[in-house]
């Protein structure tokens, strides 16, 4: 297969399905629909809750399927040490943020799922920064913990309203509002300070983990996670991504359902996030499972804006022929191209929209094309 | 090169100012002409013209890196960007008026005019209000006096227009003033240039106050 004529998203398909494979990831196939129910019981879950729904003929209500993760996860064993290891390229059906319309995505991803351990959970970032850079080189991957503003802001408040707009300051780097919102709430000045320090925590591995310390003194769960950043940090110096690789706690998923480390990967050209992921093992509770789970997901449709430049010819030959040319002579002349390693295009007249590099014109006699 | 979207009008010519002194002039832009799009390559920079309603829309989809904006704006359409900060420019104050002898008690839907549809519906969902909601896109204070709504959700800036409407502020929602904000891909990748602007902005900012 001449691999030029593929499209990124194209050709990202097939390197990564190799990638997971090569790691023991399973392909897993699942249907277009699902019950409704899954979705509704855990909507926050989803990137949208706009879900497209209809009654099949026994009168059940499903939908087409907005994500892939909760699929993947309603079934499955839990037994100590064992775990699934799975991969899928899958479309699923959402809003999309910018029309508002509905959109098929096609996503490719993976999951880990069972009794994780620390290796499960470097094998799968280093696998996410190995997706982007089978993509792009010129890709950062961004990684956060969900316990540690979890553990700071337990400590701050037990209003959700409150600590939503708190995260939701962290998330945008927003340290004026931050700074009303605390106020507002009653927080102490020394708390609202660590929350503006820590929004300003972001770069390389080792700046952030250093900057992080002070917090492991206060709080048991940082420092905990400041040990599981440290291993991931450990691990990933020894991969070719550890330069591409940053803490950031500005990277946030939902604080009900994602429990460890979490990420999100950029390519340099496409302006927003193309590869989220993270550890859910909270869904996995919710959804009566005792297992650990981590995953991730490249938004394949996004690849559409990478930049890439336009074959200056659609065909490299054009072959006319009319109706007093044998057939056996037009497929002598484009088998004949063809196994020279040309693209043609045999037509009878020349088309409007069709760039071609040469004409061979098989109806003037003697054509030596 | 940092690609940076500019609110048409007063408010951006200020913005302007400020960055001209951090040290990212771009002189032709102030020349009078109908360009749009102006560069200095030395400084870096390139500006852009666009509505000030726009200029989110510009940022999260990455045609520019930075940009200024009101917080009205941000809450309404809640761009996904960074705010990286408070420009003390523009203040004024998202409120909801009505005429002042309009007395809201409660045992009806309370119908409000506004420009800003989701702001009003995520304020009173936040007071469990039920409200129905007038989309118009300008001269909201005529609303109440012609008897369109009940009462409005709007920008007061120094509430002269809504004195001479006969109409005062009930309740305010959130002060607003202009933001700096950042396309979150475009900080990936060009973080010490954005840290850069974004610091010489604050002392300004700092300065000023």
């Amino acid at each position: 297969m001449n691999a030029t004529y593929l499209k990124p998203e194209e050709r990202a398909v097939y390197a990564l399905r190799e990638l997971y494979r090569s790691y023991g990831y399973l392909p897993f196939k699942m249907s277009k629909f699902e019950e409704y129910d899954l979705y509704v019981r855990n909507k926050d879950f989803l990137v949208s809750d706009r879900i497209i729904t209809f009654t099949d003929v026994g009168g059940k209500l499903l939908a087409l399927k907005p994500d892939v993760t909760l699929s993947i996860i309603k079934n499955g064993e839990d037994r100590p040490g064992y775990k699934q290891k799975v991969c899928y390229n899958e479309n699923v059906y959402r809003v999309s943020g910018s029309t508002h319309q509905y959109k098929e995505i096609l996503q490719t991803g993976l999951e880990c799922i069972g009794d994780l351990d620390t290796y499960d959970i470097c094998e799968v970032v280093t696998l996410a920064a190995a997706s982007l850079s089978a993509v792009s080189q010129a890709f950062v991957l961004d990684i956060s913990h969900m316990g540690i503003l979890s553990a700071m802001l337990d400590e701050i408040t037990t209003e959700g309203d409150i600590r939503r707009e708190i995260a939701a300051c962290i998330a945008e780097k927003n340290p004026h509002d931050l700074a009303r919102i605390c106020t507002e709430a009653g927080v102490s000045e020394e708390d609202t300070a660590t929350l503006r320090d820590f929004m300003t925590m972001y770069g390389d591995m080792d700046t952030v983990l250093a900057r992080l310390l002070p917090l492991c003194r206060r709080y048991e769960a940082v420092a905990i996670a400041h040990g599981e950043l440290t291993e991931l940090r450990d691990h990933l110096k020894n991969t070719p991504y550890a330069d591409r690789v940053h803490f950031d706690f500005s990277i946030m998923n939902d604080m009900s359902y994602y429990g460890g480390v979490v990420f999100c990967g950029y390519l340099d050209g496409i302006c927003e996030c193309v590869l989220s992921g993270g550890q859910y093992n909270k869904l996995m509770k919710r959804m009566g499972r005792k297992a650990g789970a981590i995953g991730f997901a490249l938004y394949l449709d996004l690849l559409e804006g990478l930049p890439h430049t336009l074959p200056a010819y659609d065909v490299d030959v054009l072959v006319l022929y009319d109706t007093a040319t044998p057939v056996s002579a037009v497929t002598a002349k484009v088998e004949a191209l063809r196994a020279e390693g040309k693209t043609v295009s045999a037509q009878r007249a020349i088309p409007d929209k069709l760039r071609c590099a040469t004409l061979c014109d098989l109806r003037k006699e003697g054509a030596s094309c | 090169m940092l690609n940076i979207a500019l609110p048409k009008g007063r408010l951006g010519e200020k913005v302007y100012a400020m960055f001209a002194e951090a040290g990212y002039e771009c002189p032709s832009l102030l020349e009078p002409s109908r360009k749009l799009i102006f560069e200095n390559p030395e400084a870096g920079v390139r500006y852009f013209w666009v509505k000030p309603s726009d200029v989110a829309i510009y940022v999260e989809r990455g045609a520019a890196d930075i940009g200024v904006a009101g917080k009205d704006i941000l809450l309404e359409y809640r761009p996904d960007v960074f705010e990286l900060l408070d420009l003390n420019l523009g203040k004024c104050r998202m409120a909801v008026a009505a005429k002042s002898d309009f007395y809201d008690d409660g045992s009806r839907t309370l119908r409000v005019a506004t420009k800003f549809t989701n702001i009003a519906a995520r304020y009173y969902a936040s007071k469990c209000r039920e409200i129905d909601i007038i989309k118009l896109n300008g001269s909201i204070e005529i609303a109440p006096i012609l008897g369109l709504s009940d009462v409005i959700v709007d920008i007061v800036e120094t509430g002269k227009t809504l004195v001479e409407n006969d109409l005062e502020v009930k309740e305010t929602i959130l002060p607003i003033s202009a933001r700096l904000i950042c396309n979150k891909a475009a900080f990936r990748f060009k973080t010490a240039e954005i840290e850069k602007i974004t610091s010489y902005m604050k002392a300004q900012v700092e300065t000023h106050d």
